[in-house]
């Protein structure tokens, strides 16, 4: 689904991000872990085409990312709290997010019914802009919007951060079913190496922009990445 | 302390990528400076001999005090308009070990530094010194230059008062527009002569020096408001974070007339009415419509025709100047999820193009009325709405695409007012005097006739290519679409 050849990043002389080749394939979960300046960030963003690469090219689902705009139908991210329209409620947010997916307002209606639990009665039919609500609900807002129109690729930089322990529980189920029929491929970054563990297929561990490990998660997986981080 | 406040801000202009990319527009506000500097010489150095000359049994220095109540309320205006309450982030500095009071007192005593109360002092002085020179006492002379320079002060505490006044009450400009208004009819019309009172004043602070402590206490008393208001706001939750407001949802079924373009247009639409900076797009559409009655009125201005083409242009490009100018900067603080989401980028500069040249059409429909001073207005009017359609929505679309800096719509940037200075206003003159330039040069030739013509052939000829000038843009857009990303990442 997703093949990366050559691709770098540098400013200035500094190389942030250097992946010979590394290649996702469709429905897997995958999980990106590593210290801050790892790459992780660089590598979603160049992924949406939001950077430049340096040299290399991403292709996602045939299409490279630079040359067309013809993955974003399909693609759909959160990255940080700028993916919001802050002057909108959260229901116009998600209208407006649908609209752009070909879904009208019943059917992000429905949508957004299994998503109650995680909403807990915070984010909907509040009378509050997305500006005002605090940074968890922003996030949960922003993760939902992501998988309006059942994207075949999700994009989701730390999501597991500012999240109460309830929705991070709901999260990784809704994670887990995401991928089960193979529909969907998910990419993540996180911090917690318990969440990624439980959630992700494959985790791949970067270290200053290089690929340090790539691992198929297993039992010892997070014994693994446990004994490989605290150095 | 000091030292580190006027080095972070140094640092903050000269590291952020605004000053990068707009050096060509400092050297403009530069020269517009100089251009201020040099008016401002020529009155402090001739005002006096011209009197004398003209008025040989008055004294000069009365006449000049006669007239100092316009000077105040024009110098206020211009402030107003021109002149912004010193920004600084102050969130880092409030748990910092630092006094409130110091970081107030230095926000306020480096707005005292400000280009604005120095350029009186360039008229002020230079007639000072021919008092001297005329057989006034030094001491009156003085006294004056002193009196105006407190003056001056007061005046720049003062627009800081009705700055944060109207920026609390969101009525932008009204009440600056309301206040001046009221005081310059006042006056002019006798009821409460201000000119008189400002004139005697100054005639007795001259007479009787000792009294100069009047002012003096003046500029502490507002130097002093403005302190308490300032230091109210330095908490976190008082003007740092936005005050939650009752959201009003509305779909906006009406937009869905537009096609695709519909959801942008929404956001647009609720871009401007939810959030207060571009909410001052909308009052100034009434000032725009408005400052045809400055001129039309008046019958040495009626009888130059060319000056029809600058307000017609005004009055149908109002917003399109203070809109478009901000494209695609408004949207810049969720760019990134506009450019990942499924959104061709001609659509949404379609959108933009569609809300500007709507209002263009509104406002001409709104200005038919001036065709009470007579039927070329009418005909100007059309055809400056015409020229705006066809070549200036264009030209500013294109601008756009240069746009580098970040608008914090959220206004976490305290004491952030208005966000718009005198730069705003400069990039509109092009826009408004290039169309007046193309009107003369036909119209002193050929006549009246030939000038519209000109105005109305360029506006259709833009008009009719929009699809070639729409790709052209958008390409133009999707080139510099990363340096806008990465531009509008830094909050600064």
């Amino acid at each position: 689904m997703i093949k990366a050849t050559e691709l770098s990043k540098k400013y200035g002389g500094n190389t942030v991000l250097n992946i010979p080749s590394l290649e996702v394939p469709k429905g897997q979960t995958f999980g990106l872990v590593g210290n801050n300046g790892a790459g992780k960030t660089t590598f979603f963003n160049l992924l949406l085409d939001l950077i430049k690469p340096t040299t290399g090219t991403i292709i996602n689902n045939e299409i490279q990312v630079n040359k067309s705009e013809d993955w974003k139908p399909f693609t759909a991210a959160f990255i940080d709290e700028s993916f919001l329209i802050g002057y909108l409620t959260p229901e116009e947010y998600f209208y407006f997010i649908g609209e752009l997916r070909g879904m009208n307002k019943a059917d992000i209606d429905t949508f957004l019914a299994q998503f109650e639990e995680i909403f807990n009665d915070e984010i909907l039919g509040k009378k509050k802009y997305l500006r005002d609500l605090s940074k968890g609900n922003q996030k949960k807002a922003g993760i939902v919007a992501a998988l309006i129109g059942n994207p075949e690729v999700i994009i989701l930089d730390e999501p597991f951060a500012n999240l109460d322990p309830t929705t991070q529980i709901r999260l990784k189920k809704i994670l887990s079913d995401l991928t089960k029929d193979s529909k969907s491929t998910v990419l993540i970054s996180s911090h917690d190496l318990g969440h990624v563990t439980e959630v992700c297929e494959r985790i791949v561990v970067l270290d200053k922009g290089d690929i340090v490990k790539d691992l198929k998660t297993s039992e010892e997986t997070l014994k693994e990445l446990e004994s490989y981080f605290s150095v | 302390m000091i030292k580190h406040f006027i080095n972070f801000e140094w640092k903050q202009f000269f590291r952020s990528s605004y000053w990068q990319k707009s050096i060509g527009l400092n050297i403009l506000l530069g020269f517009f400076a100089l251009y201020m500097i040099a008016s401002f010489l020529i009155l402090g150095v001739a005002i006096y001999p011209l009197l004398k000359q003209k008025y040989p049994e008055s004294d000069p220095l009365i006449i000049v005090n006669g007239f100092l109540f316009y000077w105040f309320l024009s110098d206020l205006l211009m402030r107003f308009f021109l002149q912004k309450l010193p920004v600084m982030n102050v969130k880092p500095f409030l748990i910092l070990p630092l006094k409130r009071r110091k970081i107030v007192n230095y926000i306020l005593q480096k707005s005292a530094i400000s280009f604005f109360n120095f350029l009186p002092l360039f008229a002020v002085i230079p007639f000072g010194v021919i008092l001297i020179f005329e057989d006034y006492s030094t001491t009156t002379a003085v006294v004056w230059m002193l009196t105006m320079i407190l003056f001056s002060l007061i005046i720049n505490f003062v627009n800081f008062i009705i700055e944060s006044k109207s920026a609390e009450t969101e009525l932008s400009f009204l009440p600056i527009i309301v206040l001046a208004s009221v005081l310059f009819g006042l006056n002019y019309f006798e009821i409460i002569s201000f000119s008189t009172l400002v004139a005697s004043a100054m005639n007795a602070i001259i007479e009787n020096p000792i009294l100069i402590i009047v002012p003096i206490l003046v500029l502490v008393s507002v130097y002093a408001t403005n302190f308490s208001i300032l230091k109210k706001k330095l908490y976190v939750d008082a003007s740092l974070k936005a005050k939650t407001e009752i959201a009003n949802s509305s779909t906006m079924e009406w937009t869905k007339k537009f096609g695709s373009i519909a959801p942008f247009l929404q956001l647009d639409l609720k871009l401007l009415l939810r959030n207060k900076r571009p909410r001052s797009s909308i009052f100034i559409l009434a000032i725009g419509l408005l400052y045809g009655l400055f001129f039309y009125p008046q019958k040495i201005y009626i009888e130059q025709e060319w000056l029809y083409v600058f307000v017609g242009t005004f009055v149908t490009g109002i917003f399109m100047i203070n809109f478009g100018q901000f494209i695609p900067a408004w949207d810049s603080g969720y760019y990134k999820l506009l450019m990942s989401q499924n959104i061709k980028y001609k659509e949404y500069l379609n959108s933009k193009y569609s809300l500007m040249i709507m209002v263009s059409i509104l406002m001409f429909v709104l200005s038919i009325p001036y065709v009470y001073f007579g039927w070329k207005i009418l005909v100007v009017h059309f055809a400056a709405l015409i020229y705006n359609l066809g070549v200036n929505v264009y030209v500013l679309l294109f601008a756009g695409s240069f746009n580098r800096k970040k608008i914090d719509l959220t206004q976490r940037a305290a004491f952030n007012y208005q966000g718009t200075g005198a730069v705003q206003w400069l990039v509109g003159f092009p826009l408004l005097l290039v169309p007046v330039g193309i009107f003369l040069l036909p119209y002193f030739t050929l006549g009246f006739e030939a000038g519209v013509a000109t105005l109305i052939i360029l506006g259709v000829i833009g008009i009719v290519f929009h699809q070639k000038l729409m790709n052209i843009i958008t390409k133009k857009y999707l080139q510099s679409k990363h340096k806008m990303i990465n531009a509008f990442d830094q909050n600064n």
